[in-house]
C-alpha cells in the first residue's frame, strides 16, 4: 500500500447522507476477480444525474471527498475502497462512517477523517470555491488537521495504529505473521481447553 | 471484585491473542466462511505473497451470491453452463482455490449448498461463543447462536485466511431491550424493522448489540436469525443473543457441531457465557413489544419504516434539514407521495428469501397464506428462493413447495437471489417489489427497482391482494390462524 501523509487538492464537495456502499459501487461490477478499474461504476447511480460532481470537470482528479453523516454504510464491499481509489481518492471528509468501510478504506490506504458537520459545511464552502472556483484543502496525517489556506485548521483524531500504517505504507499481514508465535500459543492453549472449537468433519 | 461482563465482553476476552498497549487486540478466529464475490482478490494475495491459509480446517467455502437459481444440472448431471461469463468465472474461481488451499467446499449442486448465513447455522458450522466472520456485512446473523460475527472486507478475508486473527478495537455495547409480548400477526422481522427505525441506520456504529428480554428469550433460532440479521441494518456490525436451551437444542446433532463429551463440555462453557447480572451496557434501547406492528419500509434506507396500516410521511415532518431533502429523493425514487396509505400502494413483484427470511418456518409463515390462495392479477413475478438446499428438501417433504407453484409462485434453487441485484433475479427499473430482504437502497434490486422490505408473511399477503396489505386481515379470516 501506498504511503500517505500529506495530501493536498481539490475535494468533491458531495454532502450526501447515508451513503451505501451500493451507491458506491453497485453490485453488479462486484462480479470480477481483480481489484482495478471500478472508478468506472463508482457513484454510477448518481453520474446519471446532470450536474453532479463526479463529472464536474472543475473537481475532475480530486484526491478528497467530502460527504455527510453514516458515509459506506451497508455491504461489507471493499470494492466501493477500490472504486474510490481507482478515481484517485486518498481521504474522505465525513462526520461519521460506517465500522466496515472505514476499516477497507485503511487497508487500501485511504484516510477516513471525522470532523463535526460544522467543519464539513465549512469545508464544502471551500471546496465548491467562495470565488466560484474550487479550492484546494490540505491533509497532514503527521499534524492530524485539516487546513485550508483561508486559516481554517480542524484537528482529527485518529487510531495511532492506523497512523503508523498508513505513514509506513505498511503490509497488517506480514506485520501479524511477526506474531505467528503469539498465534501458536493461543491455538495450542484452546486445543487444551476448547478442543470442541474445531468443526467435526462432516 | 470480578469485574461484572457482557456476553460480548466475554466473547472478546476468550480470544485475545495479543493485547497492544493502545488497547488494539489481536483476535482469534475460529469460524470464517468464504463466498466467490469477496474472496478472489484475497486468495489472490495470498498467492502473489506466497502465503498458505493458516487453518483451512476452520474454514468453509460455498457459493452464494452469484449463482442464478434455475437449476444447475440437467438431466444427466452435466452441469448446465451460468450465462453470464464473469458470474462463471467468480464460481469458477472458487471452485479453484478452495483446493489449492485445502478448504472444504460445499458445491453449487451440493444438497448443503445455500446462503451461507443459512449453511453456517444448519451444519452447526456456527456455534456460540465462538469469532466468526465472513466477507459479507450479514454476518451479523450468526449472533442468533450466540457467537460474535461480523462482515469483513476482502482485505480482511486475507488477513484472516493468512493468520487466523483480525487486529481489532473493543466496541461499546448496546443493549436492545424488547419486553412483553408480539401482537397478532407480528413476525420477528416486524421486530428487526422497528429497532432499524428506532435507531437508525447509524445508530448502532461502533456499537455490539444484545438482544435481550423476554421477546427474544421466547424467539425460536430462525427468529433470532432473522433480527441479528438485521443489526447491521441499524449500524451493528454484529448482534448477540445469550446462548440458551433454545440454542443448544437447535444445535444438538448438526453435523459440524461438537459431539458426545465435547458437546457436553461445549455446553458447559456456553452457559457460562450470558452477561453477568448487572454488568452495564454503554447504551441502552428499550422498545415495547406491544408497540411493534406489522411493517413496511416506504424509502430507501432500512430506517425509512412504517406501519402497514399508515400513510408516506410528508418529508417536511423531519426535523433534520439533511433528513427532509433525503426524504424527498427517497420518495421520488420510489414513486410515491406523502400522505399515501402505504395500503394502496400496488406491487408487481414479490421476493420471499436471502438471508433475512429464506428458512424453513419463513417458508411455512407464507405457505400458511398462500394455501388455497392465487397471486393477484397484477403480480407480474413472485419467486420463493429457500436459502439452502435443506431448506428447500424440507419444505418440499412439507408439500411446500406445491402450495407456492400453486399459488402462482416459481420455486427455485437456493442462493441470494434477487436480494442484491448481482444474479439474473431482478427487479426491473420502476416496479415495485414486496421482498423479504433486508435492504432497499436505490438500485439495490437492480437498476431504478422500488423496494418495500417485509416479512414473508407480508409478502405473501401483498401477492394475494397484489398490493400492500396488513396481514391481520386475511389471517383474520381464518379463525385460530397463526403465524
Amino acid at each position: 500500500m501506498d504511503k500517505l501523509t500529506t495530501v493536498e487538492g481539490k475535494a468533491y464537495p458531495f454532502g450526501m447522507k447515508n451513503v451505501d456502499t451500493d451507491i458506491i459501487i453497485p453490485s453488479h461490477w462486484l462480479k470480477t476477480i481483480s481489484r482495478n478499474g471500478m472508478g468506472k461504476g463508482a457513484f454510477e447511480v448518481l453520474r446519471k444525474e446532470p450536474g453532479n460532481v463526479f463529472d464536474d470537470p472543475a473537481y475532475a482528479g480530486s484526491p478528497i471527498l467530502i460527504a455527510g453523516d453514516n458515509f459506506g454504510c451497508g455491504s461489507s464491499r471493499e470494492h466501493a475502497a477500490w472504486a474510490l481509489d481507482d478515481l484517485g481518492i486518498r481521504v474522505v471528509i465525513a462526520p461519521s462512517f460506517s465500522d466496515i468501510f472505514s476499516s477497507n478504506a485503511f487497508k487500501n490506504g485511504i484516510l477516513t477523517v471525522v470532523l463535526p458537520q460544522q467543519a464539513i459545511d465549512r469545508l464544502m464552502e471551500v471546496a465548491q470555491g467562495p470565488a466560484g472556483t474550487p479550492d484546494e484543502i490540505h491533509v497532514d496525517l503527521e499534524q492530524q488537521t485539516v487546513t485550508t489556506r483561508f486559516q481554517d485548521r480542524f484537528s482529527f483524531d485518529i487510531d495511532p495504529f492506523r497512523k503508523h500504517c498508513l505513514m509506513g505504507g505498511l503490509d497488517e499481514i506480514g506485520l501479524t505473521l511477526g506474531d505467528a508465535d503469539g498465534i501458536g500459543v493461543y491455538e495450542a492453549k484452546m486445543a487444551q481447553d476448547r478442543p470442541w472449537t474445531i468443526p467435526v468433519v462432516a | 471484585m470480578v469485574k461484572l461482563r457482557t456476553l460480548y465482553e466475554k466473547i472478546w476476552d476468550a480470544h485475545v491473542v495479543e493485547r497492544r498497549p493502545d488497547g488494539t487486540c489481536l483476535i482469534y478466529i475460529d469460524r470464517h466462511l468464504v463466498h466467490e464475490v469477496t474472496s478472489p482478490q484475497a486468495f489472490e494475495g495470498l498467492r502473489l505473497a506466497g502465503r498458505t491459509v493458516r487453518r483451512p480446517d476452520l474454514t468453509l467455502a460455498v457459493p452464494d451470491h452469484n449463482l442464478p437459481t434455475t437449476p444447475r444440472r440437467d438431466a444427466d448431471g452435466n452441469r448446465i453452463p451460468i450465462a453470464d461469463p464473469e458470474s462463471a468465472q467468480q464460481l469458477a474461481a472458487l471452485e479453484r482455490n478452495a483446493p489449492e488451499f485445502g478448504i472444504r467446499l460445499i458445491g453449487d449442486a451440493d444438497v448443503e449448498q445455500g446462503i451461507v448465513h443459512v449453511v453456517g447455522p444448519e451444519q452447526g458450522f456456527t456455534l456460540p461463543g465462538t469469532t466468526l466472520v465472513c466477507g459479507d456485512s450479514h454476518t451479523s446473523s450468526h449472533g442468533a447462536l450466540g457467537a460474535l460475527a461480523f462482515g469483513i472486507g476482502t482485505s480482511e478475508v486475507e488477513h484472516v485466511l493468512a493468520t487466523q486473527t483480525l487486529l481489532l478495537k473493543q466496541s461499546k455495547t448496546m443493549e436492545v431491550v424488547v419486553e412483553g409480548e408480539l401482537g397478532f400477526g407480528v413476525t420477528p422481522k416486524d421486530v428487526a424493522l422497528a429497532i432499524c427505525g428506532h435507531i437508525g441506520t447509524a445508530g448502532g456504529t461502533g456499537y455490539v448489540m444484545e438482544y435481550r428480554g423476554s421477546v427474544f428469550r421466547d424467539m425460536s433460532i430462525e427468529g433470532r436469525l432473522t433480527v441479528a440479521n438485521m443489526s447491521i441494518e441499524a449500524g451493528a456490525r454484529s448482534g448477540l443473543f445469550a446462548p440458551d436451551e433454545t440454542t443448544f437444542a437447535y444445535l444438538k446433532g448438526r453435523p459440524m457441531a461438537p459431539k458426545g463429551a465435547d458437546w457436553d463440555a461445549a455446553v458447559a462453557w456456553w452457559r457460562t457465557l450470558a452477561t453477568d447480572e448487572g454488568a452495564v451496557f454503554d447504551k441502552t434501547v428499550v422498545i415495547d413489544a406491544a408497540d411493534i406492528v406489522p411493517t413496511v419500509t416506504w424509502g430507501t434506507s432500512p430506517e425509512d419504516v412504517v406501519a402497514v396500516t399508515g400513510v408516506v410521511p410528508n418529508p417536511d415532518s423531519f426535523e433534520d434539514a439533511s433528513k427532509r431533502a433525503a426524504a424527498q429523493k427517497s420518495l421520488d425514487y420510489m414513486g410515491l407521495t406523502a400522505g399515501q396509505k402505504l395500503a394502496d400502494v400496488a406491487i408487481e413483484h414479490v421476493f420471499i428469501g436471502s438471508c433475512t427470511n429464506s428458512r424453513i418456518e419463513d417458508l411455512r409463515a407464507a405457505a400458511a397464506l398462500l394455501d388455497g390462495r392465487h397471486i393477484a392479477s397484477g403480480i407480474k413475478h413472485a419467486m420463493v428462493v429457500p436459502g439452502s438446499g435443506l431448506v428447500k428438501r424440507q419444505a418440499e417433504a412439507e408439500g411446500l413447495d406445491r402450495i407456492f407453484t400453486q399459488a402462482g409462485f416459481e420455486w427455485r434453487e437456493p442462493g441470494c437471489s434477487a436480494c442484491l441485484g448481482m444474479n439474473p433475479d431482478k427487479v426491473p427499473s420502476g416496479e415495485r417489489c414486496a421482498s423479504t430482504s433486508n435492504r432497499n437502497f436505490m438500485g439495490r434490486q437492480g437498476p431504478g427497482a422500488r423496494t418495500h422490505l417485509v416479512s414473508p408473511a407480508m409478502a405473501a399477503a401483498a401477492a394475494i391482494t397484489g398490493r400492500l396489505t396488513d396481514v391481520r386481515e386475511l389471517l383474520k379470516k381464518e379463525e385460530g390462524m397463526a403465524l
